[in-house]
């Protein structure tokens, strides 16, 4: 039975890990490594907000990440340089206020997160939603890619940066939400972030580089979850201790083809 | 008389609340070649943001029915290790692979550069793949951002023998800002000069006098002037 259940959450973090790894590689290459790696940290507070009201935690975390969400879109489309420090120091006292907020013992689970406590039907909706999440992002790589290399030849194709950039951010959110149960609130954009940074290490395309994303994703999930479901370990360390090891072998391996 | 491929009216643009460009109208015909000249921060690339929908403005751009851009930036800022090869570059244009070869040759590669990777090639060899790119998906109309001189667009064909053929063979549609008068007079069926407003619109022969070249070369000097005594 126990068995079972290692190879339940080992499916369910092969497919959250994938879907972040994939939308991690526009957020490496748009430059928002570090916003993307802050956002997570909004859902804390949303997350105890859910609590106090004795409503699903998950739809707290969610409303806190969308409201993050349309916040970044915004500052995005109407400031000429991105704010960055703004965004880390908004990011950030949400993450001050949620630990404040967050009752003692939910606040461990909340920011390092528990995979024991993953029901069925959660997993299954968190694959079903990974899949989805891939498939639409899948559909929009292109035109996200075009608009990182250049806005202006985007807009000659009729491309809205605004609606892609919109749709983009909304799928993260909706990883970040599927994720948070596996990592926590603390530790899920480096699994957003880390694949993708190790990807790139060793890419030459970006065929190469969208697979790669991916499966640093996959790997890292799978090899966290096995560590932490053999050895008693928090998820979220699991997880993102072993995304760190392949950033490690792909940068030795960058730097060895350079040398 | 057919429609006009596309017609702008009193087009006026303002960037943080300077004013950029002044009333400017013109219009672009089937297979004619319209030249757009200017000193620098005459406001050339502005309006061809503005007409790819990047600036808000007053007045009125009017297309013609289902007109497809194409587009060539003066610059191209590619991260040297962006994951990204010129086949896959291409591609992105209009996500087949359809005619990818057949344009890449007609520029002078061999169809080996697919597989390298964007970042690392030369800036002329960057500028003749952006060629390819806008020309790919056979635009009604091309915007063309001429480099500044010294960039060997195409490994030693000119920018001109290329306008050239553009002309003869595709019959292409194109907007073309350029720095070199020579281009103006033998190639651009139409041209006009700005300097924030109209200067000069009119076939060169007749818009382009003497007095409009001292003109617009005057400002550029005026500007030479303030830089040095600043």
């Amino acid at each position: 039975m126990i068995e079972i259940n290692i190879l339940f959450l080992l499916v369910v973090g092969i497919f959250v890990g994938g879907a972040a790894g994939f939308l991690g590689s526009f957020m490496v290459l748009k430059r928002m490594a570090l916003v993307g790696d802050a956002f997570t940290h909004v859902a804390l507070p949303g997350l105890a907000i859910g609590l106090m009201l004795n409503i699903d935690p998950m739809l707290g975390a969610f409303t806190a990440l969308i409201i993050a969400a349309l916040g970044i879109w915004y500052l995005e489309e109407t400031s000429r340089i991105y704010p960055e420090a703004l965004v880390g120091i908004f990011f950030t006292g949400a993450l001050a206020v949620g630990i404040l907020i967050t009752p003692e013992p939910e606040l461990l689970e909340a920011l390092f997160g528990d995979i024991q406590n993953i029901t069925a039907l959660e997993g299954l909706v968190a694959v079903g939603a990974s899949i989805l999440v891939m498939g639409v992002a899948y559909f929009l790589s292109r035109k996200l890619i075009l608009g990182v290399i250049s806005e202006e030849l985007a807009r000659s194709l009729k491309i809205s940066k605004r609606k892609v950039n919109l749709l983009y951010l909304l799928l993260v959110t909706a990883v970040v939400t599927l994720g948070i149960r596996f990592v926590g609130t603390l530790l899920m954009g480096a699994l957003v972030i880390v694949p993708a940074a190790s990807a790139r290490n060793i890419s030459r395309s970006l065929g190469s580089y969208y697979l790669l994303s991916i499966l640093f994703g996959v790997a890292s999930a799978a090899l966290g979850v096995y560590l932490s479901t053999s050895y008693g370990l928090p998820s979220g360390p699991a997880v993102v201790l072993s995304s760190l090891g392949f950033f490690g072998g792909t940068f030795l391996l960058k730097k060895a083809f350079k040398a | 008389m057919t429609t006009p491929l596309l017609k702008v009216e009193n087009l006026s643009v303002d960037l943080e609340k300077n004013r950029i460009l002044d009333n400017i109208s013109f219009e672009v015909n089937q297979g004619e070649t319209l030249a757009l000249i200017g000193p620098n921060g005459a406001g050339k690339s502005v309006l061809f943001r503005t007409l790819l929908g990047m600036h808000p403005y007053k007045g009125r751009i009017t297309w013609g029915p289902n007109v497809k851009l194409g587009y060539v930036p003066q610059r191209f800022d590619v991260e040297p290790d962006l994951p990204i090869t010129v086949g896959e570059f291409l591609n992105l244009r209009s996500g087949k692979r359809r005619g990818v070869i057949a344009e890449i040759e007609a520029l002078g590669f061999t169809k080996e550069i697919l597989k390298d990777r964007l970042g690392v090639l030369s800036g002329g060899q960057q500028q003749r793949v952006l060629i390819a790119w806008a020309l790919l998906d056979h635009p009604d109309l091309l915007l063309f951002d001429e480099p500044t001189a010294g960039v060997d667009i195409a490994g030693g064909e000119t920018v001109y023998s290329l306008l050239h053929k553009l002309q003869t063979e595709r019959k292409m549609t194109t907007i073309i800002i350029s720095h070199e008068l020579q281009v103006v007079f033998q190639h651009a069926t139409k041209v006009l000069c700005i300097n924030q407003s109209t200067v000069c619109y009119g076939p060169p022969k007749t818009a382009l006098t003497g007095e409009i070249l001292s003109k617009l070369f005057r400002v550029e000097m005026e500007h030479h002037e303030e830089h040095h005594h600043d």
